[in-house]
């Protein structure tokens, strides 16, 4: 058998076998760049996050631990920071509850209406931001409200829901009706049902909502710029900064932020995996 | 009890999304009042307003819509590559490189386009290195450039295209490609007829994802881009915040949003039928 292969091998010419190793590997090769190209700024973030800048961090000038002992070293980085952080978890909140109840209407009721239901949960998704913030800010004028930190908050849960609803209902559609209908038979109401069984089990669902929230909120800019007047959230102080080089502390907190949603995810899994396991 | 449920979440979005979007569509007719402060308009059902917009802006109109296509395409390039390499080919390390590819939109957005404007910029080793290989020639620059902004609009809006792909591939169940094999059909004929037309969900869920909010921006070309390469987004910003134009900028607004929304009807009904395929 052995001797068998040995004998086949040497009759291919080395150049066909490599170009059949590349045709084999092709897509794979094609993977290591794709995430290379995906990983350079992450890294060039996280390496001058370590440069001894001063002001302008543009140009390599060597390594100091400074900025990451002192994040918020740099005039009001850590306010836009706190900010964010503030208006996120507001939002989330607020987009969750909201989202998951219309997720509950649409994915577990057939009703007048639900068609048109569906087309209002698409239709904030299927807007450009720029129109949804400067929709937005037009009737905040009208009504002379200022832009602000509460402004800026209703648009984040208003941009939010739709995200919530669509991967609640998600989660709901692919739950076995059997188990409800197993509580059910087992003498528990519908409140019990709901609580002990449905709930539970779409519970992993509205946490990734949760998720996806916070960091949709997190990271926005277009429709924070419109609204926000004055305030300033994180990534509106990295726009502002950019022209004249932004401090390396927003390089750190973009590092850490980065490890910490790394952090949660693989948790995440590895969470997720144990509950398959369990079960 | 679902209009219980649906009640205060839509309560909101009639109040915060389709109200602002009226209000949108009646401050595009106003005109200025005569003698009154910048920024006060009145209700004059000025149509021509649109005209004005629109004639006035046709190139970032056009720039803005050429420039998301390219993005897109761009992207379904190097997604669909990706997504495909995750779904078939990564084994045990599946979850692990599909972590990895969303991994670096968790750093900022807008630390992610400065990078790049750094990473290309006069300082950056791009540049450099591409002159010293005689590649690109000893003034030619890579930021403020259409490059530029194509390139940073391709990489922020990847995952929008990478996730949907990924999701309608692995959907896909390996043996129909086997089947696919067995009756004689080469690598490229089976993923030509089967898996690409069993992966269309996700191209038309991945491209639509993509194409919306590149048409819309305005913050790659404001990092990346020059005077030269402005879209629509930073036209409708500007008539907002620096020249305080209310009417043009939500006339401008308006038809951005209609000309998105004829444009994915049109591409929802050609990519439903089997044309595309």
């Amino acid at each position: 058998m052995s001797n068998q292969k040995d004998a086949s091998i040497p009759t291919i010419p080395a150049k066909a076998r490599l170009s059949r190793w590349f045709g084999r590997n092709l897509i794979r090769i094609y993977a290591v760049f794709g995430f290379t190209y995906l990983f350079i700024p992450v890294l060039y973030t996280f390496a001058f996050s370590f440069n001894d800048s001063g002001k302008s961090n543009l140009v390599w000038k060597g390594f100091t631990l400074n900025n990451w002992k002192n994040p918020c070293g740099a005039p009001e980085v850590c306010s836009a920071l706190g900010n964010s952080i503030k208006i996120g978890l507001l939002a989330t909140t607020f987009a969750t509850i909201l989202g998951t109840m219309i997720a509950f209407a649409i994915g577990r009721y057939a009703f007048k209406g639900r068609s048109t239901s569906n087309l209002l949960i698409f239709l904030p998704m299927a807007t450009p931001e720029i129109v949804l913030g400067a929709s937005l800010l037009s009737l905040f004028l009208v009504f002379h409200i200022n832009p602000g930190f509460w402004p800026t908050v209703i648009a984040h849960v208003m941009f939010c829901i739709s995200f919530v609803v669509v991967t609640v209902k998600a989660r709901i559609a692919s739950l076995d009706p059997r188990l409800e209908q197993a509580a059910m038979d087992l003498y528990a109401n519908e409140l019990e049902t709901f609580r002990r069984v449905t709930l539970p089990l779409v519970a992993p669902g509205i946490a990734g909502a949760a998720l996806l929230a916070f960091s949709l909120s997190f990271d926005d800019f277009i429709i924070t710029n419109f609204n926000s007047g004055t305030l300033t959230t994180f990534p509106k102080f990295v726009y502002v900064s950019a022209a004249r080089g932004i401090p390396a502390q927003a390089n750190v907190i973009g590092s850490a932020m980065f490890m910490l949603a790394l952090i949660l995810v693989i948790a995440g899994q590895f969470v997720g995996r144990k509950v398959k396991v369990a079960k | 009890m679902p209009y219980l449920l649906l009640l205060p979440g839509f309560l909101f979005l009639f109040t915060f999304f389709i109200l602002p979007i009226v209000n949108l569509a009646q401050t595009s007719t106003q005109t200025p009042i005569a003698g009154g402060d910048t920024g006060q308009n009145e209700q004059t059902f000025h149509f021509a307003n649109y005209v004005n917009a629109f004639t006035d802006n046709k190139e970032q109109f056009a720039r803005s819509f050429v420039f998301a296509l390219l993005a897109t395409i761009l992207a379904l390039a190097i997604a669909y590559p990706l997504a495909y390499a995750i779904a078939f080919k990564a084994g045990k390390l599946k979850n692990l490189l599909l972590v990895l590819v969303v991994a670096p939109f968790f750093v900022s957005f807008l630390l992610r386009t400065v990078a790049w404007k750094q990473i290309l910029g006069e300082e950056g080793f791009v540049v450099p290195t591409l002159r010293n290989f005689g590649i690109i020639s000893q003034s030619t620059t890579l930021t403020s450039t259409s490059f530029a902004v194509v390139m940073g609009m391709t990489y922020n809006f990847l995952p929008f295209m990478t996730l949907p792909l990924y999701a309608s591939l692995e959907r896909i169940d390996p043996r129909t490609m086997e089947a696919s094999g067995d009756l004689y059909a080469n690598g490229i004929t089976t993923f030509r007829k089967v898996t690409l037309p069993l992966s269309m969900p996700g191209v038309v869920a991945g491209t639509l994802l993509t194409f919306i909010p590149a048409a819309g921006d305005y913050v790659n070309a404001a990092i990346l881009g020059s005077p030269n390469t402005k879209m629509i987004g930073n036209v409708i910003e500007s008539r907002y915040f620096k020249i305080v134009d209310y009417p043009t900028a939500a006339a401008l607004s308006f038809t951005l949003m209609a000309a998105i929304l004829i444009l994915v009807t049109i591409y929802i009904r050609k990519a439903g039928t089997e044309e595309l395929v």
